[in-house]
């Protein structure tokens, strides 16, 4: 067992409203600078749609992420092979029209217009070129469906459904949408540092948190083919790749990152999750339907007097392992498991969980008039709009009854709420829907706090970093490229 | 609950996308469903003890007779009956039966208990005779004890029908000796939304019954929302309200404030919850978010901001009448009752709403500025020269004149050149844009330049009451933008004054919906040449003082027409709706007309004064919401800081020359922070209700906030009696606990929530009951007159709602978040509609009626159903507008260039109980939501 502490997320879909203020920080940090325009290392998509980069997840287009070769797994596209092999050409790179041409507008004309009949209008003009544009793409270019029949109808994950489901998705009675923000998955596997050349991309020992190197990246780009979920950017103007860097700066100092702290819709959590990094090429290298229990089992449980012990050793500070005790990704993921990675066949292990969303009842619709199909106050899950079939390809690689299952467990929740708060709800039915989902009252309402109520402090457990190992965090970070997912090549001086 | 698949809709357990427009007759199925479950075939006790203690339910409303059947009158005044024909406010005096004995009872709570001058302390909801004390029990239905059962008249909007119901009576004899049929409000609700409770009468055979209002299956036709869906709607709601003792609540934006009839939507949408039970229930009530810009320490605030610690009376202007007059809006309408469902039984039915604005400014029923078509100054000069010496005399003078026609009112001659309005300062809003409805109007009335409306003017034939004349193009001589962003209103303006942001000055926020005051500090620097507004007003009160001495060298009097207003015994004044120029009744000012109120203005002081604040804080009580104290002690504490003192002509105030100082001063004054006061304002409340009160003041009576404190963390300001949500003990705030639990009555004529509105001119427009009527249609509203469709297009109605990061037209367009969504405000609209048309997602639309234009792209979406579309508002004519091609390669605009204001006539009413007019609280909206546009492809995109 070779314990190791990983900063780890949820994200909980059912709260968020799409506002949008976890890129605006992010952005006004991080990449408000030239060369930067376009990136957004946090940003928040529309499902169904087509994301940014505009169809990420599909990696017959750009060959991200692992795939199963034998008992291992191999990079799909920018592999030390493969990318050695085309290191002057990578085919498989989004193009900067696959995200957008960032743009401003010319508000001086509206000050140095000559008089004229009507008044002027600043038009928009590119941020790369200067010139006048039009626009045809943005960061969030189909947010709340817009453009559905080029972008939502698009959607990878509706590869999985048949024609007829994939129209009744966009029919009133059953249309439905929701908002995955999405940042760098932090992954205890990760394609990037795999597949750069240079060795500028490192996973650091004491959180988990994935960094580019600025001063070694040599501008390969490697590592943007290999992230298969496109979080790795090239800077057009400093000629070096960047990243979401979890805000460690804030992270070492025990405050929430950016992206966190800002979160409207509080549907943010995070914490530490201990694993076992002797796992990790096992697990990587699956049969794809049991990736996410695969996943759950390198997570370890921080009240175990071995694993604390374990970690001892490994060098984990105390205040690291009692945050652990308290993690609420450790509830969410470990504990009730209702969070599931993203796109998990893509199989870096990422360390962003997400809370599916519970989406409103179908209904139908005859001669023109609307009915729910509901007919008690919440109907099976099944009933919800979103397709099952959707879901387990965003999050269990298309494993549907784990979804299910997750879902069955959400609605228990509110069940057994509705029976506290109001009690009009038949009781035996409250109790079969809990038994069947394993949940008792105690855990439901744990849930339901953690969900609902939560304060600043229960949803973000971050140890702070030690101040002895301040310096070594920034000047020796000891990792190198390779498969340093699956364990680091040399160890860092501490014994970690 | 809402038309598209919104953001909102996207976090429900229940979707219920009811047509456009029609959510009013979704709710009155709603409450048919309540009415016959929960109160007909089974009395909640919850709901039954609710609608007795908090509603009008068991007042007395007189029927009167029509032919062959009777019709739903206005309620029984106390002073008819020979018991209480002696009582004071007598015409304010309502009646209930009891139900132990069948005696007719005078309640305490009404308005005419509140404003009683002898018999005080009686404005509370005990069940109390007002006049002895006695204790009853109001009685909610005379089913099982009426006199007879007569077939009552009821009138549905929707199918155009009229019902005869049957409704439980009882003879009442009045002191004329005659014997008058009365129901209570409570059976007249069960008829006017049809639960017969077996009487006889066309009321709906069943919840199937599509052809009798207000049915499951009736609203079916307006919504098309399956009446299974209704019906379990309702189940869920009243049966949570059942046990949960009230716990629903409505959450609802702005949409319904701006539909022609947004009014009743929102009743209907009430009337669901007085009957389960759930106003004033921390859960439950009806939270509307709009129209929060209010600082909720209004006690202290609205007396600074308004000058009254200086001059005691003030000019505020309700701004729909106004832009519809003065942009002359009024010219392109048609008379109201040709889209407005309304009994055309009646002559105040058939005016032309501007005849109504006129009628309804000279009863003191909405303000109206400027006044005369004369300078104030000079008309008091005319009367002083004729001899007039008192105020007394001046007003006779005034009223004289007004009655000879001598002397004209400017509203009803607006297009007069001395009744422009000539200078327009755009502060704080986006008027040319965002706010003000029928920009396109704006451009030629007010400004004289481009614009794209092609409507004709209508109204000159319509009018009689508004003088007509040839229409006048920029009648404004200056507009002056006080902003901090360069966006439409500024581009228009002669002279922008650019302010300091949230981050750049010293400042208070609040809202009277959530219970904390906020500060706003300076984090940076004023950018460039920008100050606070309150610099920017006190650099203006300076110049205006220096160039005084040549113009206005000494102290001149003004008369400002003031409407009556809520909350003094103003609203007490006009039992019955008339109109004096019609020689309905004498002119007497402050009774049957506006007030005329006189002020002494020193215009070379009103620097002074800005800096300083008043003398009036010591002799006069401040106070909002009919909530007054005395804070002269605390005035005299300020005075006592001299790092904080002006000294004028040798007199020393407080200061309030810096913001800070205004700042802290408005704390100091104001029941929420200062505890001293409010415990005085609560024992003031007790001695108008009888009541104890002052124990929820108790625990913040040593609170004293000021701008410091608030800096270092914003605070959650004391439980006062200006705001009826109760906070003590951590207490989350929900409107009207305090009436609910404490028995402080509503400020209503009854004292109570309404269910029926006895007002003439409610009952003249057929909205005495709940009722829905449905949204005006597109021609005969005015917007697709002259604008002719080749084929290419395809008509819409245009919704405008709040963008999901837009304050209006804050925040959208800054470069984040135009680039989060389309660099452009696009024009959302279903896949089906852009496919008839054409329009891929992206392409180039045009949007555009008689009103005008707006260009944008399209946004193609399955969540938007077929027959509407969305621009959320709102865009700017800042960025990305090309020229119109369907106006000639003219310049388009936005989406105000659609619209026209639109005037609903009851709501300009005054003079009476809840109906008298208060600043941002009481007037016509401008309604845009009706709006019908025609929407194309644009074949050539020119910049």
């Amino acid at each position: 067992m070779d314990v190791r502490s990983q900063v780890s997320m949820v994200f909980h879909l059912d709260k968020c409203i799409g506002c949008h203020t976890c890129s605006i920080a992010c952005k006004n940090i991080w990449t408000d600078r030239k060369g930067a325009e376009y990136m957004w290392w946090n940003n928040v998509e529309t499902k169904p749609g087509t994301g940014y980069p505009t169809k990420w997840e599909d990696q017959e287009i750009y060959k991200g992420g692992w795939e199963k070769n034998g008992d291992s797994v191999s990079l799909k596209g920018a592999g030390k092979f493969k990318g050695l092999k085309n290191i002057f050409h990578n085919p498989h790179l989004p193009v900067l029209d696959d995200y957008y041409e960032p743009w401003t507008y010319k508000y001086q004309d509206l000050f140095t217009a000559p008089e004229g009949d009507d008044q002027p209008t600043a038009r928009p003009v590119s941020l790369v070129t200067g010139e006048h544009m039009d626009v045809q793409a943005g960061p969030n270019w189909d947010d709340d469906l817009g453009g559905s029949p080029d972008y939502a109808r698009q959607d990878y994950n509706l590869n999985q459904l048949s024609q007829a489901e994939q129209e009744a998705m966009f029919q009133l009675e059953r249309m439905t949408f929701f908002y995955l923000p999405r940042i760098c998955n932090h992954c205890l596997n990760p394609a990037c540092v795999a597949s750069c050349p240079s060795g500028a991309i490192y996973k650091r020992g004491e959180d988990g948190v994935v960094l580019i190197n600025q001063e070694r990246c040599r501008a390969w780009r490697m590592c943007v083919t290999a992230c298969p979920y496109k979080k790795s950017y090239y800077n057009w103007h400093t000629g070096k790749s960047e990243k979401c860097v979890l805000c460690y700066p804030r992270l070492e100092s025990g405050q929430a990152p950016a992206c966190f702290h800002s979160c409207v819709g509080r549907i943010r959590y995070l914490g530490v999750l201990l694993y076992d990094a002797d796992k990790i090429q096992k697990i990587a290298s699956v049969p794809e339907d049991q990736l996410v229990d695969a996943q759950m089992d390198i997570y370890l449980d921080p009240f175990d007097p071995e694993v604390i012990r374990k970690a001892q050793l490994n060098g984990i500070a105390d205040s690291t392992i009692e945050a652990a005790q308290k993690s609420p990704v450790y509830k969410f993921v470990k504990v009730w498991k209702l969070a599931l990675p993203l796109h998990p066949e893509f199989r870096t292990l990422p360390n962003l969980f997400y809370v599916p969303a519970l989406l409103p009842t179908m209904a139908t619709v005859s001669n023109g008039i609307y009915d729910s199909t509901s007919k008690s106050l919440w109907n099976d899950v099944s009933q919800n709009r979103l397709p099952m079939k959707y879901l387990a390809s965003l999050f269990t690689a298309g494993n549907t009854s784990k979804i299910v299952e997750v879902m069955k467990r959400l609605m228990a929740v509110r069940l057994h709420r509705r029976g506290v708060t109001v009690g009009d709800l038949n009781r035996n039915e409250i109790s079969s829907a809990m038994s069947e989902a394993q949940v008792d009252a105690e855990t439901a309402d744990a849930i339901f706090r953690l969900t609902s109520l939560a304060t600043f402090d229960e949803r973000f457990v971050i140890p702070p970093a030690h101040r002895e190992e301040s310096i070594e965090m920034l000047e020796n970070t000891g990792d190198v490229k390779g498969n340093t997912g699956f364990g680091f090549k040399e160890r860092p001086a501490r014994g970690l | 609950m809402s038309r598209d698949f919104s953001m909102v809709a996207k976090h429900a357990d229940q979707w219920i996308p009811c047509h456009a427009g029609s959510d009013g007759a979704f709710w009155m199925g709603v409450t048919h469903v309540i009415l016959k479950e929960y109160h007909a075939d089974r009395q909640v006790p919850y709901f039954m003890e609710y609608v007795k203690r908090y509603t009008d339910c068991p007042f007395l409303v007189e029927l009167e007779k029509e032919g062959d059947h009777y019709k739903p009158g206005r309620m029984l005044r106390a002073n008819r009956i020979s018991k209480y024909k002696d009582i004071e406010n007598g015409d304010w005096q309502l009646l209930n039966i009891d139900a132990a004995n069948g005696r007719l009872v005078c309640p305490k709570g009404t308005i005419g208990s509140r404003w009683a001058k002898e018999k005080t302390g009686n404005w509370n909801l005990k069940y109390e005779d007002f006049l002895d004390n006695s204790a009853y029990d109001p009685e909610l239905t005379l089913l099982n004890q009426s006199d007879d059962v007569y077939q009552v008249e009821f009138v549905e909007y929707g199918l155009k029908k009229t019902a005869l119901r049957g409704i439980p009576v009882k003879m009442v004899e009045t002191i004329d000796g005659n014997k008058v049929p009365v129901a209570t409000i409570y059976d007249l609700a069960m008829g006017q939304y049809g639960v017969g409770r077996g009487l006889k009468g066309e009321y709906p055979a069943s919840y199937d019954d599509d052809k009798q209002a207000y049915t499951p299956a009736w609203q079916e036709i307006f919504t098309g929302v399956g009446r299974e869906t209704v019906i379990k709607f309702a189940h869920e709601w009243a049966g949570t309200a059942e046990i949960t003792k009230g716990k629903c609540m409505v959450i609802v934006g702005a949409a319904i404030n701006h539909w022609f009839h947004g009014n009743l939507m929102y009743r209907a949408a009430i009337m669901a919850q007085l009957f389960t039970g759930c106003n004033g229930v921390n859960g439950g009530g009806m939270n509307h978010y709009v129209g929060q810009e209010k600082l909720a320490p209004v006690d202290s605030w609205s007396t600074i901001m308004a000058a009254k610690d200086w001059v005691p009376g003030n000019r505020l202007q309700q701004a729909p009448i106004w832009h519809y007059i003065n942009s002359d809006q009024w010219r392109y309408d048609s008379n109201q009752m040709d889209y407005n469902s309304v009994p055309k039984d009646n002559k105040y039915s058939q005016m032309h709403s501007a005849d109504w604005t006129v009628m309804s400014v000279r009863n003191g029923w909405m303000p109206f500025y400027p006044q005369y078509n004369k300078s104030n100054l000079d008309v008091v000069k005319d009367a002083e020269a004729s001899g007039a010496k008192t105020d007394d005399e001046i007003r006779k003078y005034i009223v004289e004149k007004l009655k000879s026609k001598d002397l004209r009112h400017s509203v009803a001659d607006p297009d007069d050149e001395i009744n422009f309005p000539r200078n327009w300062f755009i502060w704080r809003g986006n008027a040319l844009m965002s706010s003000a409805k029928g920009h396109e109007y704006m451009l030629d009335h007010y400004l004289g330049t481009h614009n794209n409306k092609i409507a004709d003017e209508v109204a000159g034939r319509l009018v009689s009451e508004i003088i007509w004349r040839e229409a006048p193009k920029g009648k404004m001589d200056l507009v002056v933008d006080i902003n901090f962003r360069m966006d439409t209103s500024a581009l228009y303006s002669d002279i922008v004054l650019p302010t300091a942001s949230w981050y750049e000055k010293a400042d208070l926020n609040s809202t009277d919906l959530h219970s904390f005051i906020h500060p706003l500090s300076a984090a940076v620097a004023p950018v460039w040449e920008s100050r606070s507004d309150w610099q920017i007003f006190q650099a203006l009160a300076k110049k205006v003082s220096e160039l005084a001495p040549a113009h206005l060298p000494k102290p001149v009097k003004d008369v400002i027409n003031a409407p009556l207003s809520h909350d003094s015994p103003d609203e007490i004044t006009q039992p019955r709706m008339q109109d004096w120029a019609k020689g309905e009744c004498e002119p007497v000012p402050g009774k049957t007309m506006h007030k005329l109120v006189f002020v002494e203005r020193d215009y070379t002081q009103i620097y002074n004064k800005f800096i300083s604040l008043g003398p009036n804080i010591k002799s006069a009580t401040l106070g909002a919401h009919g909530v007054s104290f005395m804070a002269d002690d605390v005035y005299a504490e300020m005075l006592e800081d001299k790092r904080h003192v002006q000294k004028v002509n040798g007199v020393e105030y407080p200061s309030v020359k810096e913001d800070v100082e205004a700042v802290n001063a408005v704390l100091t004054l104001s029941t929420l922070t200062n505890g001293k006061l409010n415990d005085r304002a609560y024992k003031n409340m007790e001695k108008k209700t009888g009541l104890v009160l002052a124990d929820l003041g108790e625990g913040s009576k040593d609170v004293r906030i000021d701008y410091k404190d608030l800096q270092s963390q914003p605070r959650r300001y004391n439980t006062s009696p200006l705001w009826s949500g109760l906070m003590n003990n951590g207490r989350a705030y929900c409107a009207y606990t305090y009436n609910v639990d404490r028995l402080v009555p509503w400020r209503t004529l009854t004292g109570r929530q309404h269910t029926y509105l006895d007002h003439d001119g409610y009952i003249a427009f057929g909205e005495h009951f709940t009722t829905y009527k449905p949204s005006p249609t597109p021609q005969v509203y005015g917007d697709i007159r002259k604008t002719v469709n080749d084929g290419k297009a395809v008509m819409l109605n245009v919704l405008t709602p709040h963008g999901k990061w837009h304050i209006h037209s804050t925040y959208g367009d800054t470069l984040r978040m135009l680039t989060l969504s389309r660099g452009i405000e696009p024009c959302w609209m279903s896949e089906e509609d852009a496919a008839a048309i054409g329009v891929k997602d992206n392409d180039w639309v045009e949007v555009y009626n008689d009103h005008g234009v707006y260009c944008t792209r399209a946004c193609v979406s399955a969540r938007i159903p077929r027959g509407v579309c969305i621009v959320y508002h709102s865009p700017e004519r800042t960025y990305t507008v090309p020229k119109s091609q369907v106006r000639g390669n003219r310049r388009a605009g936005g989406h105000n260039s659609f619209t026209r204001v639109h005037l609903k006539p009851n709501l300009m009413t005054g003079g009476y109980a809840q109906f008298s007019f208060h600043f941002n609280y009481w007037g016509p909206v401008g309604a845009n939501r009706d709006t019908h546009a025609l929407v194309r492809r644009m074949d050539k995109v020119e910049f």
